[in-house]
């Protein structure tokens, strides 16, 4: 080695000398393309055709050519497409491939001329270079026109099984793009079979495209068939993992990021998958990285957080992280995002790393700010000296966003470590003498939060804030200081004078400094009667009788009123006092955290929000499709169902403030939540009652024994817990404590969103069985099921089959609340279920259960537990099953029904047409509890009468007109509930179809 | 996946489009241009959304990079396919910017068409592509040849094609080094790591296969434990503890993870084998001693002592070291022991050059700074770093290769005929002294 080194200079000459070649190709490009781009004259479009038409090959290419520069500057050169068509023909590679890349783009809008292209695509498919074939194939997979579709299919299959693997690869994706134009399709063809067959392929980058290709697919199934063919099981899982060695780096995103889906059955499995995934945290491509980081740390959850197995493997995931931050800005910025969800859901990983996101002066700001964000959450006893150092250099820096977030940390510093606060507290003081007015704004704000945290500490430090205020003009720091003041009135000398000169412009000032003020000064009155009583009346009358908003208005008259019926009360009201805050902020709520642990590499974990908070839903309509969660200890298959209760389970705390669906708990303070604080619970304060309560719910769910929501029912009809005030008063507390009425006025009244879904499966009085628990989700257990009205009793089918290899018994079964209060009339009453056998068992329903409102409407979450474990799934309630017996009712009544629903409920649906008359429809209708209550015809057209009582009272009033000749049939329905609507014009059309 | 791909030059005009998606219309182009490139403050995230469209983006020189999407697609996945594509763009015509791309829009968009498929990366290494991808079309390609191509396209070994003949077996390895340092006005060293590469050029005969080693503690004492028979007594210096590294697509992974050893069939020509990162025990070459003094408000004075913390029969190239000058600068004098240094005001900044600087060997330089009345204090001057430049011919971790050896059994060459080099470079990355 020492003989190595001595050469090395002059091996530096040689090895500039082996450059050369690579550029060989450089030299030979160098062509003068750029004359394309000149811009347009007029006739160009005309000489373009000229030439497009011209003798001469070279000619023609040429004006290819300039045809693709005119598109990509977004010039329409949409005209020439028969010119263009006709150069396809060339036996010129290149020219081809240009030509291809104008039908791409302008088919859909030429349909008619573009079929004058299929001729040559199905010849290019048979073509003996492969390399034409799969252009061909892959071209003709983006042109989207029906007509051309239908050619598509024949090739496709040929080259599905090409002996070429380039073409086969190409020919994979292809069936991806099929089933986008047209699912059903794809479907109807076998092309799903044939894709699963190509993962069997010898070669790798076959399989990694039938990967890709099957992922999507399944995203966007349209029905169960297609959804069960493409869920992996656990043999294929292996093989996908055998073949990880030998994929590209891209193929290897696809098959991890398809293994991420994946849910193994037994421990032995998961720890098998993670020893063979961790060799791919040593590549040198950081989307690989992160997606073998998302398999392990899913797969992680099901393992004994204890075990070496496990420990050892948190500690393999350090290194690999850190390292993505020395890769170029823009992966850091994806990497950091990701780091900030795995430190908040496993914050050991990187306990030890503090330094690598201390903050580089040349950092992009996106990267700056992230750091800082994680600095933050690392930040402990141990290593606070280093931080608050990293933090006061960072205050001084010139981008404000990144100052004001320094400073903001500083305040966290405090809050999170105690021993530190009062050296942040001075670091804070030293930053306010430096008079830069954002830093001191954003000090007292974060020095508001300090006083929460330590009462009565730092209240020499009153004086210096009050030095700076004109310098306030944001509101979130006046607000702070507001209620400094007010906080502290007894020991600020002219405190009443302080608040005086701010309410001299109450007006101008911002609603959430208008309601610290009136709390303020009502502090400071109740604090100093004697002699503040003039300005508290002033602050009042401001508020109830010059204002405009209802908020700060109630707030005044909520005051005045407790003020002059009993002072005693009010002082306990007031100045009660206030929980503590919590030390974590901006920590993400759990089950959100838990999504996102799913989505670890994807653009979800780069916005930290669930995809379906930015991805149009397509195809989620028939197969109800759970969001992503991850498998937990006691249920491997929990997450799906619980993630999802604990979705509707937010919507509940979202209602009042107008978010119905999404959860709404935030443990983010924001500048809402101080709106919300009439007593003074501000901020954080309000964020952990929330936080406590998304807590609790979120526990109820992973409790073994309450299979569903029996203590977040309780939690939410019981009285609001301590933290909120007893006086509702507005935003986020008023929706906690409000919604925990289980009224139907309340669940259909005012803010129902748009209730989609449809009814699943559909046909006869006894629809067919669907499956509802596939065997590889329940462990071996398979659960198909239906629902079946007999006469008055409603009821679930269930068929069970057992696919696992021992007894399964000690079965129960629960329901999760639901719209329409549905739940088990009696236990399910099973005897164990030996291997392979199956039972059908029908479980008699009533609908005493717990209510809740579900998105769609007819959604009901089941529980089943046996010996192994709990199972969750959700089926669709058909509309008919819920139309009781007591539907019938008097003429004149239903007139008046009619006349007293309000004209603008009424909606119309086109059902088509059917053979059977008026009467026999209405017949077909009774016996699903559709009652005819009159008919009438007018000039031939039979008009029916009907009337529909739901379990729930509800009534649904109809009117279905048949005309004659064509045997229309249109349904008019008028109800004061119009979600139900979808629900019940499904059912009519399941009930005419037979 | 992807939905579709936009080159933009620095006025936002279109140089390139490729929609791959038919979710992605030619609104989306406008919309970027408008909401990023137009957009009047300065860009915050290399991640955006717009309408519900997700816009990444990467930037080089005055060209903008934007893939664009509706769905959640693996967001590290787009950004280092964009820096691949880059990657591949530059092997084919050199520097990335308007002109290039302009005369090579029909190439570029070739490779796209062969690069993505439906928005899913595919093939994108460079050696392949230009096996097929020529602008010569290839219509003379005979079926064997034709065969041949898609095979190595789509191969296990896609990066390296059969039948490689070399008269001369050679390899050379070099292994660059970036030191990155961040020290506090006081000499504490904040944070400090190496990230080093090892490149390779190998002209091999064959399919040959490689077996590299290196003195990272854990690979050493893993192979002492499974190879009892060598004397346990060897030396024990000298091994490093590399924090992580990764490798080329070539190196078997699992085998790594085993048995840590690293082997591999190498690409022909020029690649990265392999890159690691280390933070322990690393030899600072350098360390910068600043000392500012404001007198007055229209006054600095600077001393900059840098030592040189190696053997002194090393010599140190290309040193540079750039100390910052606050705007308001009205002009410097300087003087410095060696080297040259001179005031940059459109940089704001001293720089100072020294050519060859040896080891053990301690220069300064000091400065009168002077300065306009400032008059808005918000604009207070916030003292960047320090920050250096230089290139030693050493790894300042202690990285050693221990050795690379060919095997081909199928042709008559054998390790001993191979001509390897080796060379260690330490540049500087980011080596910033707080003042």
């Amino acid at each position: 080695s020492p003989k190595m080194q001595g050469v090395a200079a002059s091996v530096s000459e040689s090895l500039g000398n082996i450059r050369p070649w690579l550029q060989k190709v450089t030299t030979q490009a160098k062509t003068t393309d750029s004359k394309y781009f000149t811009t347009t004259r007029k006739g160009e479009i005309f000489e373009l055709k000229a030439e497009l038409n011209s003798e001469r090959k070279d000619k023609r290419k040429e004006a290819v050519k300039k045809v693709i520069a005119s598109m990509t500057v977004g010039k329409d050169v949409s005209t020439l497409f028969p010119d263009v068509v006709n150069c396809m023909q060339a036996d010129n590679l290149e020219l081809k491939k240009l030509v291809y890349l104008y039908l791409m783009n302008y088919a859909k809008t030429q349909p008619d001329k573009a079929i004058m292209a299929v001729n040559t695509f199905v010849r290019d498919c048979e073509d003996p270079n492969p390399l034409i074939r799969a252009l061909a194939v892959r071209t003709i997979g983006c042109i989207r026109v029906d007509e051309i579709t239908a050619y598509l299919c024949d090739p496709l299959r040929k080259c599905l099984k090409d002996e070429d693997p380039y073409v086969r690869k190409t020919a994979a994706v292809c069936v991806a793009k099929l089933h986008d134009i047209d699912p059903l399709l794809v479907e109807e063809q076998g092309f799903l079979d044939a894709l699963k067959e190509l993962l069997a392929d010898s070669n790798p980058m076959v399989v990694a495209n039938a990967v890709a290709a099957i992922t999507e697919i399944s995203d966007s199934a349209q029905t169960d068939t297609a959804a069960d063919m493409l869920c992996w099981s656990g043999q294929l899982i292996n093989k996908l993992l055998t073949a990880l060695n030998e994929c590209t780096e891209w193929g290897q995103v696809f098959i991890l990021d398809a293994v991420a889906n994946y849910t193994p059955t037994e421990n032995n499995e998961a720890q098998n998958m993670i020893e063979r995934v961790s060799p791919r945290l040593a590549h040198a491509n950081a989307a690989v990285v992160l997606s073998a980081v998302k398999v392990i740390m899913k797969l992680l959850e099901m393992l004994d957080p204890n075990s070496d197995f496990v420990v050892s493997t948190i500690k393999k995931l350090s290194a690999p992280l850190v390292t993505l931050l020395s890769s170029e800005p823009e992966i850091q910025y994806v990497a950091l995002r990701n780091i900030n969800l795995i430190v908040q859901k496993r914050p050991d990983i990187l306990k030890q790393e503090l330094k690598v996101f201390f903050v580089k002066y040349n950092d992009p700001i996106y990267v700056k700010l992230e750091k800082l964000d994680i600095l933050i959450r690392l930040t402990s006893a141990a290593n606070i000296a280093n931080v608050l150092a990293e933090l006061k250099e960072y205050a001084t820096e010139v981008d404000v966003d990144f100052v004001r977030k320094a400073v903001r940390a500083i305040g966290r510093c405090a809050i999170k470590v105690e021993s530190a606060a009062e050296r942040c507290v001075s670091t804070l003081l030293d930053l306010i003498q430096t008079k830069v007015n954002y830093v001191v704004q954003e000090a007292i704000v974060v020095i508001k939060d300090i006083f929460r945290k330590y009462p009565n500490k730092y209240e020499s430090v009153i004086g210096t804030l009050c030095e700076n205020l004109d310098t306030l003009d944001e509101p979130e720091a006046r607000a702070s200081m507001i209620w400094i003041i007010g906080e502290y009135a007894e020991r600020i000398d002219n405190a009443d004078e302080l608040l005086e000169s701010f309410l001299e412009g109450f007006a101008d000032e911002q609603t959430a400094v208008q309601l610290q003020l009136l709390t303020s000064v009502v502090k400071l009155f109740l604090k100093r009667p004697t002699d503040t009583q003039e300005l508290v009346q002033q602050a009042l009358s401001l508020a109830t009788q010059e204002a405009d908003n209802p908020d700060l208005r109630d707030r005044g008259y909520i005051y005045w009123r407790l003020l002059s019926t009993d002072p005693a009360a009010a002082k306990q009201v007031v100045l009660a006092e206030k929980p503590l805050i919590s030390e974590e902020t901006d920590l993400l709520e759990p089950n959100l955290l838990d999504e996102l642990i799913c989505h670890i590499g994807s653009l979800a974990s780069v916005y930290h929000k669930p995809p379906a908070a930015f991805v149009d839903g397509r195809g989620g309509g028939q197969v109800a499709k759970a969001t992503k969660g991850l498998p937990s200890r006691l249920a491997a298959e929990a997450g799906g169902a619980a993630a999802a209760a604990a979705g509707a389970g937010g919507g509940d705390f979202g209602a009042g403030t107008g978010a119905p669906g999404r959860p709404a708990v935030s443990v983010i303070p924001t500048q809402e939540s101080l709106i919300g604080d009439l007593l003074d619970i501000d901020m954080s304060g309000g964020a952990t009652a929330a936080a406590a309560m998304a807590a609790a719910s979120a526990s109820t769910n992973q409790q073994p024994v309450d299979l569903l929501g029996e203590g977040l029912d309780s939690l939410l009809g019981g009285p609001a817990p301590s933290a909120t005030s007893p006086v509702p008063p507005s935003g986020a507390s008023a929706a906690a404590g409000g919604s925990g009425a289980d009224s139907l006025a309340d669940i259909f009244g005012g803010l129902g969103g748009g209730v989609g879904g449809g009814l699943g499966g559909g046909g006869g009085f006894d629809p067919p069985m669907e499956t509802w628990l596939p065997a590889q989700k329940g462990k071996g257990l398979q659960i198909e099921g239906r629902f079946l009205r007999r006469g008055p009793q409603l009821s679930m089918e269930l068929r069970l089959r057992n696919n696992a290899m021992q007894q399964l018994n000690g079965f129960a079964v629960q329901f999760n609340k639901n719209s329409f209060g549905l739940a088990p009339a009696q236990p399910l009453a099973m005897n164990p279920l030996a291997p392979q056998q199956s039972v059908t068992t029908l479980l008699p329903l009533n609908t005493k259960g717990p209510v809740q409102k579900m998105d769609p409407l007819l959604t009901l979450q089941v529980a089943v537990k046996n010996n192994i474990d709990i199972f969750y799934f959700a089926c669709l309630i058909p509309m008919y099953a819920l139309f009781t017996e007591e539907g019938d009712m008097d003429k004149r009544v239903f007139l008046s029904t009619w006349k007293d629903i309000p004209p603008e409920n009424e909606t119309q649906f086109n059902l088509g047409s059917y053979a059977h008359d008026a009467d026999t429809a209405s017949t077909m209708l009774r016996s699903f509890n559709v009652f005819t209550i009159a008919k009438r015809s007018v000039e031939s057209t039979d008009m029916l009468y009907q009337c529909v009582k739901l379990t729930n009272g509800i009534l649904v009033l109809a009117e279905l007109k048949i005309v004659p000749q064509t045997n229309a049939y249109t349904l008019s329905l008028k109800s004061r509930h119009v979600e139900i609507y979808p629900g019940v014009h499904e059912a009519y059309l399941a009930v005419l179809k037979g | 996946m992807i939905g579709g791909l936009f080159v933009y030059n620095h006025k936002g005009e279109v140089l390139i489009s490729r929609v791959y998606r038919d979710d992605i219309g030619r609104n989306a182009v406008d919309a970027f241009r408008v909401n990023v490139i137009h957009a009047r403050q300065q860009v915050r995230s290399p991640v955006n959304m717009i309408a519900r469209t997700s816009f990444f983006h990467v930037k080089r020189s005055n060209i903008w990079l934007c893939a664009v999407s509706k769905k959640n697609l693996n967001a590290a996945l787009v950004f280092q396919f964009l820096y691949k594509m880059l990657e591949v763009m530059g092997s084919y015509f050199g520097k990335i910017n308007e002109e290039n791309i302009k005369n090579n829009f029909v190439l570029i968009y070739e490779l796209l068409d062969e690069l993505l498929d439906y928005g899913y990366p595919q093939n994108t290494d460079t050696g392949v592509l230009k096996t097929f991808i020529t602008q010569q079309g290839v219509k003379s390609q005979t079926k064997e040849e034709t065969t041949k191509i898609t095979n190595q396209v789509t191969g296990q070994i896609a990066w390296r094609r059969e039948g490689i003949k070399y008269r001369r077996n050679e390899l050379f390895l070099d292994v660059v080094e970036s030191v990155n340092l961040l020290m506090s006005p006081q000499g504490q060293v904040l944070s400090a790591h190496v990230s080093g590469r090892v490149l390779m050029k190998s002209y091999l005969s064959g399919m040959p296969e490689c077996k590299f080693g290196i003195n990272d503690k854990v690979i050493v004492e893993s192979r002492r434990a499974a190879d009892s028979s060598s004397a346990a007594g060897a030396t024990k210096s000298g091994h490093i503890a590399i924090d992580d590294c990764q490798f080329h697509q070539c190196v078997k992974l699992s085998k790594f993870d085993t048995e840590h050893a690293i082997s591999f069939i190498p690409p022909d020509g020029e690649f990265e084998l392999m890159r690691y990162r280390n933070t322990k025990d690393i030899s600072l070459p350098f360390r910068v001693i600043p000392l500012v003094r404001e007198i007055g408000r229209t006054k600095m004075e600077v001393k900059v002592v840098v030592k040189s913390n190696f053997k002194p029969s090393l010599l140190a190239q290309k040193v540079e070291v750039r100390i910052p000058t606050p705007l308001n600068t009205s002009g410097v004098q300087v003087i410095c022991m060696k080297g040259k240094a001179r005031y940059k005001a459109s940089d704001n900044a001293i720089v100072w050059k020294i050519k060859r600087m040896g080891g053990m060997k301690e220069w300064q330089l000091s400065a009168e700074i002077d300065l306009l009345n400032a008059t808005d204090k918000a604009k207070k001057w916030t003292r960047p770093p320090i920050s250096m430049n230089f290139e030693v011919p050493f790894a300042a971790s202690g990285f050693k290769v221990r050795y690379l050896k060919v095997f081909e059994s199928k042709l008559n060459y054998s390790d001993h005929d191979v001509i390897k080099w080796v060379r260690y470079i330490g540049k500087s990355g980011l080596y910033e002294t707080r003042c």
